[in-house]
């Protein structure tokens, strides 16, 4: 048997650019693992054999005839929020369960343009709404460390199935932590970009003014090949940026000597789970030895990261989900009397309770009279919270911490309790709110779970954040463990 | 911030979610803990402070009245619930 689902991303292309495997028999070898794995961690909702043998042939042809990118015949995971044309596209809920896309998302359809193969399709919180997985309408995920526990969310499947190996990298999306805290809990490289640098077009709207798209990969080398492909200018996503890119793999190996890591104290404080603490100090210690200097900040305004997020996200998500109507797409009710109850009973139906929950204090907030009170309130503060990281980043050149206040959670633990599940983005929510960029980074374990460092940047400072995660890596293994189990 | 029963039905109704009758209640105290989560926004007071629209300041991007897209009425309408003649079905809505 080869191991092949032991090689990054890098190491595979490599392979496929010497001819030392076929993307025919690469795209064979993780068809073949799901298929072994999958039932058990339900990383995946839709699983494309047949277009996947397809791309792959395509791409090999590509191969021999020396036409072929970097990333041409590696095969990779789409989050089911990304549209794909002529395949199922649920976003983990009933609403969307019969939709087949007619259309494919500028992410997508750029790494069809690269080559790449499509394996299928990971599941995800429903809407992208939850942290652990728990709301998808197809089951949870089962974080493959500790099937006990979860991946975190809302890019679970996309974590499960990288960790396991299923896949060698996938794609994600990160509203309030959605790539960061799973890849975290996974003990896999995901990194979110600046607002703006990836294409909105076909992910599937949750909170506009948050949503991003980005990589989840092994290494921060992978995470760069992948953004390569993903970043750039859209005239189909109205806040998409119109700028000049640099290539992401070219900096990876700058030194970090003399490089200025700022600790948030409010990152440190007493949520943060004394293991987790240890972990995280031990790398920063690694950083120092490889002559980084740390330190200490302060963004005051942290605190209110959760309290606006649980404002602007619902508020933005009830306007979005008014799409889903039963009319043009989506679940119908049977029967409908009225238009009202087709409206409704359809979306009455066809939501979970978590996404309900979010629409229902989103339509609140948004409700004559209390505008102010909560909108316009939440958008204020989001100013604060990003003038924090200005101030901060203009002593430090990266921002590093916990992604998440603990490892992985117990399946369950946190399922009724919408608020505990809310604060294991603590972390997180505030990049989102500023519309910065961040990574988490696998840095050690707790009683066997994975935990991820975050490292945060100033805008499009992306480069930076690979280069900074990728010299951790080679000093560090943690990116290549993989559990037991999938060996 | 408190939320009763009466509440979430109107809001349920606002949002066009029906909402099973038994689990209003729990709804009731969902939303109201959710709320009390946010009232900690008014711990800062935030008078004067611009309110953020897009992180990186930029302006609303404007193109060209021209038609772009192509007519694809048919493939749209392959994944509605309901349609007929390139209508899309729904209840009477005029007696």
């Amino acid at each position: 048997m080869s191991n092949f689902y032991q090689m990054t991303l890098a190491e595979l292309s490599a392979m496929l650019q010497a001819g030392d495997v076929s993307s025919t028999e690469l795209t064979e070898h993780f068809l073949s693992r799901i298929r072994q794995y999958d039932t058990a961690l339900n990383s995946f909702i839709t699983v494309v054999e047949d277009q996947a043998m397809m791309q792959a042939a395509a791409a090999d042809k590509a191969l021999n005839s020396g036409a072929a990118g970097p990333l041409t015949g590696v095969p990779i995971a789409h989050k089911d929020i990304f549209c794909t044309r002529g395949i199922k596209t649920s976003c983990g809920s009933k609403m969307l369960d019969s939709f087949i896309s007619p259309y494919d998302a500028t992410v997508v359809s750029k790494f069809k343009q690269a080559g790449v193969v499509t394996l299928g399709k990971t599941n995800m919180d429903e809407f992208a709404m939850g942290s652990s997985n728990e709301t998808s309408f197809y089951g949870p995920v089962k974080n493959p460390w500790n099937t006990d526990t979860v991946p975190g969310g809302s890019s679970g499947g996309s974590a499960a199935a990288v960790a396991s190996r299923l896949a060698p990298a996938a794609t994600g999306t990160d509203t309030g932590g959605s790539i960061r805290q799973p890849a975290a809990m996974c003990g896999i490289t995901g990194l979110k970009p600046t607002y703006g640098l990836v294409s909105r077009y076909g992910m599937i709207a949750f909170a506009s003014s948050l949503d991003q798209g980005g990589p989840m990969a092994q290494t921060a080398e992978d995470c760069a090949l992948m953004l390569n492909v993903m970043a750039g200018f859209d005239e189909k996503d109205s806040t998409s940026l119109e700028m000049g890119l640099p290539d992401y793999s070219a900096g990876l190996e700058n030194s970090i000597e003399g490089l200025r890591i700022g600790l948030p104290r409010e990152y440190f404080d007493e949520g943060l789970d004394n293991n987790v603490r240890a972990v995280i100090q031990t790398a920063l210690d690694q950083y120092r030895g490889m002559g980084a200097e740390l330190v200490e900040i302060e963004l005051p305004n942290s605190g209110l990261s959760v309290p606006v997020y649980y404002v602007v996200a619902p508020a933005e998500c009830s306007a979005n989900l008014s799409r889903f109507d039963g009319v043009r797409y989506g679940y119908r009710c049977e029967d409908p009397v009225d238009l009202y109850d087709l409206y409704a009973r359809s979306r009455g139906e066809g939501f979970g309770a978590e996404v309900k929950r979010r629409i229902m204090v989103g339509t609140y907030a948004l409700s004559a009279g209390y505008y102010d009170a909560y909108y316009l309130k939440a958008q204020q503060l989001r100013h604060l919270i990003s003038d924090d990281f200005k101030a901060a980043f203009e002593n430090v050149d990266v921002i590093m911490g916990p992604a998440s206040p603990g490892p992985a959670f117990n399946l369950g633990e946190k399922a009724e309790d919408p608020i505990s599940m809310y604060l294991s983005d603590i972390y997180t929510i505030a990049v989102n709110l500023a519309g910065l960029p961040g990574m988490s980074v696998p840095a050690g374990f707790v009683d066997g779970k994975p935990i991820g460092l975050q490292i945060i940047g100033n805008y499009f400072e992306e480069s930076r954040l690979l280069n900074v995660a990728h010299k951790y890596q080679q000093h560090t293994d943690w990116h290549r463990l993989i559990p037991e189990q999938y060996k | 911030m408190s939320l009763d029963t009466d509440d979430i039905k109107s809001i349920a109704k606002l949002a066009r979610l029906k909402i099973d009758e038994a689990d209003v209640p729990l709804y009731a105290t969902n939303l109201s803990n959710i709320l009390d989560l946010v009232e900690h926004m008014n711990t800062v007071n935030t008078e004067g402070v611009v309110p953020m629209s897009h992180p990186l300041e930029v302006v609303q991007r404007l193109r060209e009245d021209t038609v772009t897209e192509s007519d694809q009425r048919d493939e749209f309408q392959r994944v509605a619930p309901a349609t007929r003649d390139g209508l899309y079905l729904v209840p009477r809505v005029i007696e």
